[in-house]
């Protein structure tokens, strides 16, 4: 077979174009340690979460500290993130390591945090993991991406990040409110 | 001897499938300029926010499906038939017609009943709004999902009235090489029948019998892997079709001749093996599925790239020869030595020159990392609006100025219109897909009614997201106003009277460096379709065999109507 002079020439640089193209992405991954969405959130059964039964936080979604890393439980379903959306936004602290656990109850969703590279479909059956830590304090946008029913375009929400002080004290009043709630209710019994 | 006079019943055949393939385009057109309008706010009274997904579903499907399917069945026929110089068998290749044409009539239907009210029809609600991509547990009449497999069964069969014809002339024609653009169609044809596997299974063994309720769950993970199985394919099957126009009558039409017969078909061999193997590049933010598995997805991804670089050398050497050719002289002003002035030719290049700009996007696309950036925004569509809606489009519209008149032996008809409608394509796809990538690096999601939100505001990278919008909106105006004018030049064409020579002829020249240079091997399919397989089953094998562990339906979901 006849190659012509310039077409090997064009050839060796496509070839060397593409290894870059991996090279670079397989430093990201192995070098950088740039984390992609994966198994690692194991399965779930959609028809539980849509019960609130599965016995896991999921039943109860929110943020909680889970070996002393802040875990974020986000159950999608048409056509709203608890929590997330609304009144509930989802309250994280500035500075820390932050893993987002999200499922479905109902069909496919997005989970898109806006200006950040939190971005994962969420499947009826998996959990997608990803963490991630908000160095600026501020509210961040979230919007499911993914085509979700007629009311798709108003699922939206937002994400709260605050100091790392200021999220403690929140914190620490809501925990205190919790045992004034309970030791009313010890009062009144 | 044109065309039409030499193979009158193959010419017929054509003609059905360009008039069904250019009736899905004008929908499919006036469907994108009212979404256009829509989701950037400009216009919001064609339809409501709710019915606005119909209006996309039906988009999506129209073009992505319909009109690129019919069209490059119009076009392979064609080509099959006149490098083989015989008519198609008959019964085979109208059977396949009748079937996508069936196949069409009933998605389409199910698609509009969601605009009249979903009547109940057989128990279930008339209504398909789950997009082109129908994403289970979200679900669609079962009409959809039964049109939407006679339209892959139908493309089946025409598949194999081009085999047949080969066979018929290989017989004739012992010891001899295929002809270049037969070897296009049946490579193609060869990736698109290992391509649809994955889509056949997912339709017919998963999502007809749930949606008739003949079981109750599908696993959404199983069922979204088999589409993208497909559903990255899909896009070659539209891309090689233009391939063909590229490399085996674009030369001709700037007054040259193809550079290489053998790395043509080198070119097409290299997207039959790498094709199916990339689908996951779309599940990179899929849970469920280990990154291993995307890693190796990626390195195909990127390995497909080299068809398409070394497509770029190939056409535009054998343009640049055209244009010596007719006296052009020096680096670059060769150029101005081109006819512009012709639709076919004009439309073809500008075409290539978007899909530049498109498979750039598409390598940060094909990024795992990178990729997170754009996952689901609005950086997607103005992509593929470079690859299958200029690429494809506008070649397929380009080169039916060209084709046309020899399938009907009608003179081309408004000839202004015809010479400026490619440019007002190529500036409506300029000004709409800028946008859309720019809007997209700023995180706005495609496929919505509304990309507002009560909770915060996009902002714009580089220029703000009102301009964006405006762009969008001009740009969407601008390309249905380049269909119109498209569709007015072929009704004019088409319903005008016989007479007159042709300025057009289907004589393709001889390559300057021709068959008889390339390998034999490279005539061998079955060899081909062979490692293809395997590729794939090293890519698919492990991934799916993991999602089928745990049973095929599990974890399920029942069906959720939209």
């Amino acid at each position: 077979m006849q190659v012509h002079r310039f077409e090997k020439v064009w050839l060796g640089a496509a070839i060397l174009l593409i290894v870059g193209f991996i090279a670079t992405i397989a430093y990201g991954s192995v070098g950088v340690g740039v984390g992609m969405v994966d198994d690692t959130g194991g399965q779930i059964s959609a028809e539980e979460v849509q019960n609130g039964n599965t016995g896991t936080q999921f039943d109860d979604p929110g943020v909680v500290k889970e070996d002393g890393q802040y875990v974020v439980y986000v159950v999608a379903r048409q056509f709203q993130f608890s929590p997330g959306t609304g009144d509930t936004p989802i309250r994280v602290p500035a500075g820390e390591n932050v893993t987002f656990k999200v499922t479905s109850a109902d069909v496919v969703h997005g989970f898109s945090v806006v200006e950040t590279n939190i971005n994962t479909m969420v499947i009826p059956g998996q959990v997608s993991e990803v963490s991630a830590r908000f160095n600026e304090p501020g509210t961040y946008g979230l919007i499911c991406h993914e085509y979700c029913g007629a009311a798709h375009h108003t699922m939206g929400g937002s994400v709260e990040v605050v100091p790392p002080e200021e999220y403690d004290m929140q914190q620490e009043n809501i925990d205190q409110s919790a045992d004034d709630a309970q030791a009313q209710e010890e009062a009144d019994q | 001897m044109v065309f039409v006079d030499s193979y009158p019943k193959t010419s017929k055949l054509v003609r059905s499938e360009f008039l069904v393939s250019f009736i899905a385009l004008g929908i499919g057109a006036l469907f994108g300029v009212i979404q256009a309008l829509h989701r950037t706010g400009v216009f919001r009274g064609f339809v409501s926010s709710a019915d606005y997904y119909t209006i996309l579903t039906g988009h999506g499907v129209l073009l992505a499906l319909v009109f690129t399917t019919f069209f490059i069945a119009g076009l392979f026929t064609w080509a099959v038939a006149s490098s083989l110089e015989r008519e198609l068998p008959q019964r085979i290749a109208w059977s396949a017609f009748w079937i996508m044409l069936t196949g069409t009539v009933l998605a389409a239907v199910s698609i509009i009943g969601g605009i009249v009210g979903s009547p109940s029809i057989l128990g279930h609600d008339l209504e398909a709004d789950v997009l082109f991509t129908f994403y289970a547990p979200m679900k669609a009449h079962p009409a959809f999902y039964i049109g939407a497999a006679l339209i892959i069964v139908g493309s089946w069969v025409a598949g194999l009235a081009y085999f047949k014809s080969l066979w018929e002339w290989r017989s004739e024609n012992p010891g001899e090489r295929i002809p270049l653009q037969t070897f296009m169609v049946l490579t193609t044809m060869l990736m698109w029948y290992v391509s649809t596997i994955g889509v056949a299974v997912e339709v017919v063994a998963f999502l007809i019998p749930w949606s008739l309720g003949l079981i109750q769950n599908v696993d959404p993970l199983l069922t979204r892997t088999l589409f993208w199985y497909f559903g990255h394919p899909v896009v070659y099957f539209w891309l090689m079709p233009a391939y063909l126009v590229w490399y085996t009558i674009l030369p001709k039409l700037a007054g040259g001749r193809l550079f290489s017969d053998p790395l043509a078909r080198v070119v097409f061999v290299a997207f039959l093996l790498l094709s199916t193997p990339v689908g996951f590049h779309h599940q990179y933010t899929d849970p469920g599925i280990p990154s291993g598995y995307k890693f190796i997805a990626m390195t195909n991804t990127m390995f497909l790239l080299l068809p398409s670089l070394l497509t770029a050398f190939t056409v535009v050497a054998s343009v640049e020869h055209g244009a010596r050719q007719r006296g052009a002289k020096g680096y670059l002003s060769w150029l101005r030595n081109l006819p512009w002035g012709k639709p076919a030719f004009a439309g073809c290049m500008l075409a290539g020159l978007m899909f530049a700009a498109g498979g750039f996007s598409g390598m940060i696309n094909a990024g795992m990392n990178i990729n997170y950036l754009i996952h689901n925004t609005i950086w997607v569509p103005g992509h593929f609006h470079l690859t299958v809606g200029t690429a494809f489009a506008l070649t397929a519209m380009a080169i039916s100025y060209w084709l046309v008149p020899q399938i009907t032996g009608k003179k081309l008809r408004q000839r202004t219109i015809a010479t400026l409608q490619p440019y007002v394509w190529f500036v409506g796809m300029a000004v709409m897909s800028n946008a859309m990538h720019r809007a997209g690096l700023a995180g706005i999601p495609r496929r919505t009614a509304e990309p507002t939100y009560d909770e915060f505001a996009f902002e714009g990278v580089a220029g703000t997201v009102g301009e964006m919008r405006i762009q969008i909106a001009i740009g969407g105006f601008l390309l249905f106003v380049g269909a119109a004018m498209f569709l007015i030049v072929m009704a004019d064409t088409l319903l005008a009277r016989r007479g007159g020579t042709l300025s057009v002829n289907g004589t393709i020249p001889e390559p300057l460096s021709g068959a008889d240079h390339s390998p034999r091997i490279l005539d061998n399919y079955k060899l081909w379709t062979a490692i293809a397989l395997l590729l794939i089953a090293i890519a698919y094998g492990p991934p799916l065999a993991s999602m089928v562990a745990d049973g095929l339906f599990a974890p399920g979901s029942p069906p959720i109507p939209v």
